[in-house]
């Protein structure tokens, strides 16, 4: 073996260890934080944490369930206002608009998604909170749903864009209309595709914390209606988090455990759906 | 050397074409631009009826376009524009409503293109969407028989059409286009993606065909349109060259460059 030779397969196995390290790192991150949160937060996953209202300062116990159910309502809400909106304007993306106007839409839902989470907060805070002069879940579901708009529209849009025009020309052929041809052909065609999109975009939004800082703001009860105060999860770990009683740290943990899992969840259901099969195989 | 298919010539058909009035669409003076590109120039021929009518020519001759005028698939595409008139029994195809047209005339692609549902909501896609009223069971039974794919799949039919075979799937279409009854039905290269067996099956199946509506078919395989035309059209890029019944167009055709494609001298 040549010097040159031993060489090149000095600097190959260098490059292949370091970005198998980087690799290596980037799954061990995720399972270091999952670990962390086991570890600390595992034992404090009990049937209170999911059925009791929090205790007030100082008395150990109490659970979260004014935080579960707060974020389920907040999802729920957010979901009915942001998804429609996402699916038809991909649609109207995919199959309607040409050239300019395809150009601008595509452009400003790209950056509605870089706005940062809080910008959207103060957005919903001064366009939802201030009107009605309350906190209220509605105004935190505005904020998320915002959130989720983006994602959802260009996955619609790439995922119909991905149905092939030989389908359309098909369904056109026969005499069905642009819009039944969308409506009966395209859309199931790409339909997995979608829900995997709006599942990701629920996970996405479902951790976030900043919006809802004053928006929805917290509640250490239930929330009656859509137009109170409301707790959730990212919100109720972050004021225990930073708070002085250790167990308020343990649920915090616990939180976080739980917060964590059902994104993990949502996520692997997603891709389940996703790897039957996006569209069309075959010939 | 012409393809041998015809009987001696004095056995032939008469070398007339059918009178107007037996026409079932009619093409005057058709010209078809892409952009600034014309493709199509002043086309004129008529599509009898209940028979099949073949336009065959090299690649790019146009005859794929001009198919696509018939149930005005063109307009699908941006930046085209045509002029001349064609007409289906007397009327103009461009006075209509368009979903109305491509029921009377429907289309089979060169790639099938089942859609990704089961076998019998395909074939009654057609039916549900133009609100029939037929039972559909009886009317996709009586499709599938007709395009000769009953047998095959009768106890399948909720299975999805991506589970047949390429041949199989082709059939599935020609059923699905002749589920709504259309005057006309246009195939476009419809067994060039198939092999030779399936491709065999579907042209028997056209030639029976032909009772229940007419039939245009465009083909790049000249044999197929001496196997199963009665008239056929000969283009080249852009015009049309010679347009007569089938067997003279093969044996004693008129026009020199009409002989040179048949005999192979290009293509």
């Amino acid at each position: 073996m040549t010097a040159r030779l031993r060489y090149r397969k000095l600097v190959s196995g260098f490059m292949l260890g370091m970005t198998g390290l980087a690799a290596l790192i980037t799954v061990a991150v995720l399972f270091f934080i999952l670990g962390y949160l086991v570890y600390h937060g595992g034992t404090s996953i009990n049937w209170d944490f999911f059925t009791k209202l929090p205790t007030p300062v100082g008395e150990n116990g109490g659970g979260m369930a004014n935080a579960i159910v707060g974020s389920a309502k907040l999802l729920f809400l957010a979901s009915l206002i942001g998804v429609p909106i996402g699916f038809f304007g991909g649609v109207y993306l995919a199959e309607f608009s040409g050239g300019a106007v395809a150009f601008i839409v595509r452009y400003a839902a790209d950056l509605l998604n870089g706005v940062p989470s809080i910008v959207i907060g103060i957005f919903a805070y001064a366009l939802v909170v201030l009107p009605f002069k309350h906190y209220s879940t509605l105004a935190g579901s505005f904020a998320l749903a915002l959130m989720m708009i983006p994602i959802t529209l260009r996955s619609t849009e790439q995922f119909l864009q991905a149905v092939p025009g030989s389908l359309r020309e098909g369904a056109m052929a026969l005499g069905a209309s642009k819009s039944r041809t969308i409506a009966s052909v395209v859309v199931p065609a790409a339909y997995r595709g979608i829900l995997t999109a709006i599942l990701l975009a629920l996970a996405r939004v479902a951790g976030e914390t900043a919006p809802l800082l004053f928006t929805a703001f917290g509640n250490r009860f239930w929330s009656p209606n859509w137009s109170q105060p409301t707790a959730s999860l990212p919100v109720m770990i972050y004021t225990y988090a930073i708070s002085p009683y250790d167990d308020w740290h343990r649920q915090a943990w616990a939180a976080g455990l739980v917060l964590l899992g059902l994104i993990l969840v949502v996520n692997i259901v997603a891709r389940a759906i996703l790897a039957r099969g996006v569209s069309i195989p075959r010939t | 050397m012409p393809v041998n298919i015809a009987p001696p010539v004095g056995q032939l058909p008469s070398r007339e074409m059918p009178a107007a009035s037996s026409m079932r669409m009619t093409v005057s003076h058709v010209n078809f631009f892409y952009g600034a590109k014309q493709t199509l120039f002043d086309i004129s021929l008529g599509i009898a009826a209940n028979k099949v009518t073949a336009l065959i020519g090299p690649s790019g001759c146009g005859k794929s376009t001009l198919l696509r005028t018939f149930n005005r698939m063109d307009e699908t595409v941006r930046h085209t524009r045509l002029e001349g008139d064609i007409l289906l029994d007397g009327q103009d195809i461009h006075a209509q409503d368009v979903t109305q047209l491509r029921r009377r005339v429907g289309m089979v692609f060169q790639r099938p293109n089942p859609f990704p549902k089961s076998i019998f909501d395909n074939v009654a896609y057609g039916l549900r969407i133009n609100g029939s009223k037929l039972a559909l069971a009886d009317a996709v039974e009586k499709s599938l028989r007709h395009a000769a794919l009953w047998d095959e799949v009768k106890d399948h039919l909720h299975k999805s059409a991506y589970e047949l075979s390429g041949g199989q799937q082709q059939r599935l279409c020609i059923a699905r286009g002749l589920a709504v009854e259309p005057e006309v039905l246009l195939l476009d290269e419809p067994c060039s993606a198939l092999d030779p067996i399936s491709t065999a099956k579907i042209e028997e199946l056209l030639v029976q065909l032909k009772d229940l509506c007419t039939i245009a078919i465009v083909t790049h395989n000249m044999q197929q349109a001496a196997r199963v035309s009665d008239y056929t059209a000969f283009l080249l890029t852009g015009q049309l060259i010679e347009f007569t019944p089938t067997p003279h167009l093969f044996t004693t055709p008129t026009d020199p460059r009409t002989e040179a494609y048949i005999t192979g001298r290009f293509g």
